[in-house]
């Protein structure tokens, strides 16, 4: 037996999000490698949408049909680019992915659905450290996207990160596909990355903070 | 009374059918056209056949074919780059006439002949045919490459010193009652002067007025009158028809209309120096070369092993690589047309007896045959050696994307494509147009896009993308399919007038734009403005009413023969846009239920 059927697969979309993909290196190559695979829908949102609106009912479509929601974008300004945010926000709407309408509808399509980040940053690790260069860690600045996958009953898991791509050669990015398209396999056979809950975790308290400051 | 087919016609169907049935034989064992016209011409001549007899006149007028193709090279080279090539001209050019004529009338002298008879003998070798020459390079490609162009302007210089050398003619036998004419002299300078003149101020306003009639024939027919009127006027001063055209042709190279004459008066080139070279092939006296074979073969062999000693000589002195001086050498070897008109002129003078005439005539005639047997040998030669790669500047820079249309619509597109530095070839059918954006420093070719050979020419075959921005919607979708079938590769934008047109391109699969639709969407967006709609929500139910647009549009496509169905559609689709919009209205009317989740 070579290849498992498409029936035994989770379906994964991974939506997909680059102001400047033709200059891209990273990204792009992961996208290429896995855009094939069985199972896999990439959905990109800078070439579908050039003017910045989104066919809200279409997306809605996309994510009704998957079991594993993507999302692949490089981190800008500690978050995703414009057009993702868009998306999120036109996308996920009231009365369809969370709360009720005032219709009564509930907002229950992607209860039970993964939610994954593959995310590139330019940074190593050891800037995304309290001390470090960008204050926080990388788990906390993910915190927003945690919270939008909590709030529509998604399964929030451990993103898959390509950190500090401005030291990484061609031979270091080769072995970072690879190991993107092993980890996608995993997905595909329904071995998920695991659960975060960064909520569990000790609390920044912003006042104390504060206060030490104004010392 | 008796029926009796003209006798033009006659002579038609045999200059036809002896070309049609030597050329491509000639061509498939590789001795090149030239050799098969000039074997029909012996085939069918007095010597042969004996079915055409006035080889005289029929040389006359072929000659317009090597006039036609001087028109045609000097279409192709713009003033500058012709200036470019006066070094070769008349550094090479004047060297080459000069010492070959002295030294042919040195070895005569040699054998104790009269140097005023091996000085017109001389004259006659220094020539080349213009015809043979170019032929052979441009059918072999070499045309452009640095041995072609040295051969090519040597060739022009010949043309040019012909004047001179008939003149001298007539003072080596102050006898025979000719005197130098300095008022032709002065004529001729004069019609130099106003061709010059008249081609640049003159030439362009009667092209774009001819061309606006949009008949076809008739841009033809002026063509035609053209290049035979400057010939004949060349001629009517005792210039040479040949560099009358060439000059011609220069003048209008950088003109919007090169295209357009190139292609018109091409076949009329090809058929005209085609039998050309019949009746060159036609005027050889094999009954002479029969009669003292060793003296005419060992004459004209010998005289071309000279050329080919000389010429290789002189490319060398002027810096050009071996293999350049090998192509230079060989394909000027042969003794030329204007060896015959020299002769002839010599024997009508007496400086030649007429059995002198005739000899020499069959030498040239004979010499001009070695040529494309020597190119055979050489490309034989240098077969399986290789030859490295060289750059070329080519004459015609074919470009990624073609506009058809340089009205409103085609002058965004390449004004856009300009500005990211993706030329586009841009061609244009109205000559006015042309004119108009030629005034801002746009240029455009005229052409008719939905000829293919327009097509061709404006370099379809290598393109990435064709736009068709052209009003004839007929006309478009023509191109649009001919492209889509025999060039597959190039992607076609096409376009759209109306819901209509739409269809029809929907239907080849072809990408289109309707350019009211777009406009008329903006009007719309701008209007909701007014009415009070905020920026982004006036985009964003234009973009939807797009998207709704665009989906009904593909439905229709399958049922739009069927009126009822189609009312019934639209029916159907004006509900799905309100049920569309719904939300932007009520978020109008002031009901925030879309935003609702968010806190506002």
């Amino acid at each position: 037996m070579t290849e498992k059927s498409a029936a035994d697969h989770l379906r994964v979309l991974i939506i997909f999000a680059h102001p400047s993909y033709e200059t891209s290196r990273i990204n792009r190559a992961l996208c290429e490698a896995v855009k094939d695979l069985p199972g896999v829908t990439l959905h990109d949102l800078y070439q579908t949408y050039p003017e910045q609106l989104i066919d809200v009912p279409s997306e809605q479509a996309l994510l009704e049909d998957c079991d594993v929601l993507i999302l692949q974008h490089p981190l800008y300004w500690y978050s995703c680019p414009a057009l993702m945010k868009n998306w999120i926000d036109s996308v996920l709407a009231l009365g369809w992915a969370y709360g009720q309408d005032n219709q009564g509808k509930r907002g229950d399509a992607l209860k039970g659905k993964s939610f994954v980040q593959v995310i590139s940053s330019g940074g190593s690790e050891d800037v995304y450290q309290r001390g470090g260069h960008n204050n926080f860690t990388l788990a906390e600045l993910l915190r927003p996207f945690e919270q939008t996958a909590d709030l529509c009953d998604m399964l929030y898991r451990q993103p898959f990160l390509t950190q500090d791509l401005r030291n990484l050669d061609a031979a270091g990015i080769n072995a970072k596909v690879e190991g993107y398209v092993q980890w996608m396999h995993d997905l595909l056979r329904g071995e998920l990355p695991p659960l975060i809950n960064s909520h569990h975790a000790p609390q920044a308290d912003y006042a104390q903070q504060h206060t030490a400051k104004l010392n | 009374m008796e029926h009796q087919a003209p006798s033009i016609l006659l002579q038609g169907i045999v200059y036809l059918g002896s070309a049609v049935l030597a050329v491509p034989v000639s061509r498939r064992i590789g001795l090149g056209s030239v050799l098969g016209y000039l074997l029909a011409g012996i085939i069918i001549g007095p010597w042969g056949l004996a079915l055409i007899h006035d080889v005289e006149s029929v040389l006359q007028f072929a000659e317009f074919g090597v006039v036609m193709m001087l028109f045609l090279i000097g279409l192709e080279l713009e003033p500058g780059k012709l200036w470019n090539l006066r070094v070769p001209i008349f550094g090479l050019g004047g060297i080459q006439v000069m010492l070959t004529m002295l030294l042919v009338m040195g070895i005569g002298l040699l054998f104790h002949q009269d140097w005023r008879m091996m000085l017109v003998v001389g004259m006659g070798v220094a020539m080349s045919s213009t015809a043979i020459a170019i032929q052979t390079l441009s059918e072999r490609g070499m045309l452009p490459q640095p041995g072609g162009q040295a051969a090519f302007s040597v060739l022009l210089f010949q043309d040019l010193a012909v004047i001179p050398l008939m003149l001298a003619l007539t003072l080596l036998v102050p006898q025979a009652g000719m005197k130098l004419d300095w008022m032709l002299v002065a004529r001729g300078l004069g019609l130099i002067v106003f061709i010059v003149v008249g081609g640049n101020f003159l030439l362009r306003p009667v092209l774009r007025y001819i061309a606006n009639t949009g008949m076809r024939e008739i841009f033809v027919a002026f063509a035609l009158f053209l290049v035979m009127g400057v010939a004949l006027l060349m001629q009517s001063v005792g210039l040479s028809m040949a560099l009358g055209a060439f000059l011609a042709g220069v003048l209008l190279a950088d003109s919007e209309y090169r295209q357009e004459l190139e292609l018109d008066i091409e076949p009329f080139k090809g058929l005209l120096l085609g039998l050309f070279f019949i009746a060159v092939g036609m005027s050889v006296d094999v009954g002479l070369i029969f009669r003292q074979p060793l003296l005419v073969l060992g004459l004209a062999l010998g005289l071309v092993l000279l050329k080919i000693v000389l010429l290789f000589g002189f490319a060398k002195c002027f810096k050009q690589a071996d293999t350049d001086s090998v192509i230079f050498a060989l394909t000027l070897s042969q003794l030329g047309e204007f060896a015959f008109v020299i002769y002839s002129a010599a024997a009508q003078m007496h400086i030649f007896t007429p059995e002198q005439a005739s000899l020499l005539n069959a030498v040239v005639a004979v010499s001009m045959l070695t040529t494309p047997l020597i190119m055979l040998l050489y490309s034989i030669s240098t077969k399986h050696r290789l030859r490295p790669e060289r750059a070329f500047d080519e004459f015609e820079t074919h470009r990624k994307v073609i506009v058809a249309g340089y009205g409103r619509f085609g002058q965004v597109v390449s004004r856009l494509l300009n500005g990211i530095n993706v030329a586009p070839t841009v061609i244009e059918y109205d000559p006015n147009q042309i004119e108009m954006v030629r005034r801002f420093g746009f240029k455009g070719y005229y052409g008719d896009i939905t000829r293919p050979d327009v097509l061709e020419a404006a370099g379809i075959a290598t393109a990435t993308l064709l736009v068709i921005a052209i009003d004839d919607v007929e006309a478009s979708v023509a191109t649009a399919k001919y492209v889509q079938t025999h060039y597959p590769q190039v992607k076609i934008l096409a376009r759209a007038r109306n819901r209509t047109d739409t269809y029809q391109y929907m239907e080849l699969g072809i990408s289109s734009v309707r350019e009211a639709f777009h406009s008329a969407l903006t009007v719309a967006q701008e209007a909701l403005k007014i009415l009070g709609f905020g920026a982004f929500q006036a985009r964003r139910i234009a973009w939807q009413f797009q998207q709704h647009d665009e989906k009904i549009l593909k439905e229709a496509l399958l049922i739009r023969h069927d009126q009822q169905k189609l009312i019934s559609h639209s029916a159907r689709s004006r509900q799905d846009l309100s049920d569309l919009l719904h939300h932007e209205l009520r978020q109008k009317a002031g009901d925030d239920d879309k935003d609702r989740g968010f806190d506002t």
